[in-house]
């Protein structure tokens, strides 16, 4: 937890103390490319890492009934056995978290005097995730009036009901209280459980920090400390058309937040955030469980050597006999005789 | 590389939608930056002519809009008037006496970076949008 709140404060000092030293025209054009190019590429070539591991067979998981005779009910959406089920699993796994969804939490407690395990379902994980990555899709497709010239008018709708109380100006984005609720929930959850906090990694805590810092810069950039989001436009339209502009006329809140995302930009593709594209890749979610109904077979076997019982009994007939073992066939010959 | 059918597809769409910016843009035309009509002759508040803003120009594009809420909100619920700027200038605290009196053309002013950045404000949901140039009241 130090480790990830100190490499997330030394971003933001980075950030900070470039846009004091003249260091504008890094910070705010070379490293936010750089950084996209490393997403990129780091991202296609984690897919293809993932892709080339081989996952020949369809992995059944608990709580799906797989079709199997005609009076068991089978679990169509746990168990799909054809494409439009799988497709309706992934479905419901991209766009409603359903394997956090029957999350559930274990607890030892007493019933009747004596110990027991109870489990009961914990939605609190699911509710949160829900919101904070909602809240995160809305708030980078609202970056794209930064991006796009002219601003397609389906942004100014979501910009609408982002603000549509009209609190303040410039007016106050529910995102921007949803994503820091969510991210907070997620961090805490991991602070004050004990069992949590044990199994947590640095990395668990820098994705947290950074994403805190990063939308925290940007809040602050809209509202508190507020940069002219005329000249930013004019240095992001330069970055995304490859013709840079001179972005030292910015406020520091605008180096400090464009370093932060570079830096999650650059540890993503090598991080845990990678879910992001292997969530489709989950051989769990995205295969057919139609293990009894179709035989896999591994593809790379060797082609494997069997010595048949017939074939065992044939090499050692006559000592079998003579050991007073019994065999499936008789000699006749020898009967005969 | 399994699943090549599936796979490379979804490579294709990750990087069409994040490398949109860049490609879009390429169709859409060079970005000018926003110009801004500015006001051409000074104008006489308090029985003085004045050719400078209320505060310093780089500090009202970003924070005009913090300055127009506050002067909404002193004159309509505190009935205050009047607004002492950083350099001691008094002006009278009104969007269409004070701020249009110079900057008289929404369309070629507010509008300019409203639009290129898709901001939207509700100024003009009470206000009434004054249609004419520099001192063509």
């Amino acid at each position: 937890m130090t480790i990830a709140f100190a490499a997330t404060l030394l971003i933001l000092i980075v950030g900070w103390a470039g846009s004091a030293l003249g260091l504008q025209y890094l910070l705010g054009v070379i490293l936010p490319l750089v950084a996209g190019a490393v997403f990129i590429i780091g991202f296609i070539w984690k897919i293809i890492c993932w892709a080339k591991s081989p996952v020949p067979f369809a992995i059944p998981t608990v709580a799906g009934q797989q079709r199997s005779l005609d009076w068991i009910k089978p679990n169509r959406l746990e168990c799909p056995w054809t494409t439009p089920a799988v497709v309706g699993r992934m479905i419901l796994e991209v766009f409603a978290f359903r394997s956090l969804f029957r999350n559930t939490r274990a607890e030892l407690t007493t019933i009747d005097g004596a110990p027991r395990v109870t489990y009961f379902s914990n939605k609190w994980l699911w509710v949160f995730a829900l919101l904070f990555h909602y809240s995160m899709l809305v708030i980078i497709i609202r970056h794209a009036r930064f991006f796009l010239d002219p601003v397609p008018c389906c942004i100014a709708v979501i910009e609408f009901v982002d603000g549509v109380f009209q609190m303040g100006a410039p007016r106050f984005y529910l995102t921007d209280a949803f994503i820091l609720a969510g991210l907070g929930f997620l961090l805490l959850r991991r602070v004050c459980s004990v069992r949590l906090r044990y199994i947590s990694l640095p990395a668990d805590w820098f994705a947290l920090f950074l994403l805190i810092a990063i939308a925290g810069s940007g809040i602050c950039m809209r509202y508190v400390s507020k940069v002219d989001i005329n000249l930013a436009k004019d240095v992001i339209m330069g970055m995304a058309t490859f013709s840079p502009v001179d972005p030292s006329g910015l406020g520091a809140m605008f180096f400090i937040h464009v370093t932060l995302v570079s830096a999650l930009l650059i540890y993503f593709p090598f991080s845990k955030l990678m879910h992001m594209g292997g969530v489709f890749m989950s051989p769990t979610r995205n295969m057919k469980c139609n293990t009894r109904e179709e035989r896999h077979v591994n593809p790379w076997n060797k082609p494997a050597h069997f010595h048949t019982y017939a074939e065992y009994e044939d090499d050692y007939r006559e000592a079998m006999i003579e050991a007073g073992l019994p065999v499936d066939k008789m000699p006749e010959a020898k009967t005969e005789a | 590389m399994y699943n090549k059918k599936f796979v490379i597809p979804g490579i294709i769409v990750f990087v069409g939608l994040f490398t949109a910016p860049f490609w879009t843009n390429t169709f859409s035309g060079k970005h000018e930056p926003a110009k801004l009509e500015l006001p051409k002759a000074p104008v006489t508040f308090f029985g003085e002519e004045r050719t400078a803003c209320v505060e310093p120009r780089e500090w009202m594009a970003a924070n005009h809009m913090e300055l127009l809420i506050d002067w909404r909100d002193e004159a309509l619920r505190n009935t205050k008037r009047i607004y002492v700027a950083s350099d001691g200038k008094k002006w009278e605290t009104s969007l269409q006496n004070t701020c249009m009196a110079c900057h008289t053309n929404k369309a070629e002013f507010c509008d300019k970076c409203h639009d290129a950045n898709s901001v939207s404000p509700y100024c003009w949901d009470c206000h009434v949008i004054p249609q004419g140039n520099n001192n063509e009241f």
